[in-house]
């Protein structure tokens, strides 16, 4: 994100109109910045082989410039000729250093001819290696910004199947509501057949006790007026019926 | 191939024609930030095209050692000049 901010302010027909705002910082900018075309790709790749160079000091332009006029053999004549010239007006001098020149030359183009491919191959390798680690860095973050764009992708994806989430966790809740309602209902209705059990019990322990105690009462007061009289004649009179009863079945038998 | 006029000031010394010559030497900058700028220019166009490839040749360096030769015979020429064999040439 924050690239992407940086590549839009990088616009150089924006950065142009934002100059003369920057002098408000601490640093005073007098000149405009970012005037030059802005590269933002990636920069051409280095070229394979540099400019050519003949005999190894001469670069080829030189014999091109002078092949239209001269042809080939054109600058080797211009050096034997210079050459000549050089010795012959002593601009060049011909002393001690001329020698140990003419050695080193020699020493230097025979180690040059014999091992510079070895060099070559070797300084190449190098730069295989290198461009080999570098290559690996970059291929493995591609792949990892990849991976992470489809991990990206895969959790908008998700996101769209938000609303399952939401249905089952208001059915849950709905059922949670529905659970709880339905028990609170079960303890009202069991505290209040509580209590009307009670009250039916009460109502018929004291009907029992009055029923009882209204016996006992009636027994006690029927005992208490039966008098000794009473309870002689009664007897007499069951002795009577005894033996009516007696005689009656003995007539019968 | 006509291009559009580049002006004299931009052109290579190589590039431009005889009868530009005063004008081109007129229009270079001779400030020292001129000069810096000019060696600067210089440097990186041989660096660019000599050295700073995938497989560089001898050529890079032998040319800046043979420069380096030449040179240093042009600033030695006044000893260098006793130790002629003839004087008259």
């Amino acid at each position: 994100m924050l690239v992407r901010l940086v590549l839009r302010g990088l616009a150089p027909a924006a950065l142009r109109s934002l100059a003369p705002a920057l002098s408000a910082g601490a640093v005073h900018v007098s000149r405009p910045l970012h005037t030059s075309q802005q590269h933002l790709a990636p920069l051409p790749p280095l070229p394979e082989t540099g400019g050519k160079v003949r005999h190894g000091v001469i670069p080829e332009e030189f014999f091109q410039f002078l092949y239209p006029k001269t042809g080939v053999t054109g600058p080797y004549m211009l050096g034997t000729g210079l050459l000549l010239y050089f010795l012959s007006k002593e601009i060049y001098v011909i002393n001690h250093e001329t020698l140990a020149g003419l050695s080193i030359v020699g020493i230097l183009i025979y180690g040059i001819k014999k091992y510079g491919g070895n060099v070559a191959a070797f300084a190449d390798k190098l730069i295989e290696e290198q461009m080999a680690t570098l290559t690996d860095v970059k291929d493995s973050m591609i792949n990892s910004l990849e991976k992470a764009i489809e991990d990206e992708k895969k959790e908008q994806w998700r996101v769209e199947g938000r609303h399952y989430l939401f249905d089952t966790k208001r059915n849950n809740i709905a059922m949670l509501l529905e659970t709880n309602y339905r028990e609170r209902l079960l303890t009202v209705y069991t505290e209040v057949k509580k209590r009307l059990d009670y009250q039916v019990a009460v109502q018929h322990f004291m009907r029992r006790k009055e029923q009882d105690h209204m016996i006992s009462w009636v027994e006690q007061s029927v005992r208490k007026s039966i008098t000794a009289q009473q309870e002689k004649e009664s007897i007499a009179k069951c002795i009577l019926d005894l033996k009516m009863l007696s005689r009656s079945a003995q007539a019968a038998v | 191939m006509a291009d559009r006029p580049v002006p004299v000031k931009d052109l290579k010394l190589l590039d431009i024609k005889l009868g530009q010559l005063p004008g081109w030497l007129a229009s270079r900058n001779y400030s020292p930030m001129g000069f810096v700028n000019g060696y600067r220019r210089g440097y990186n166009r041989f660096y660019s095209k000599y050295i700073d490839v995938k497989k560089g040749g001898i050529g890079g360096i032998a040319m800046l050692l043979t420069g380096y030769v030449l040179i240093s015979y042009i600033w030695n020429y006044d000893h260098i000049k006793h130790e002629r064999w003839r004087r008259y040439h």
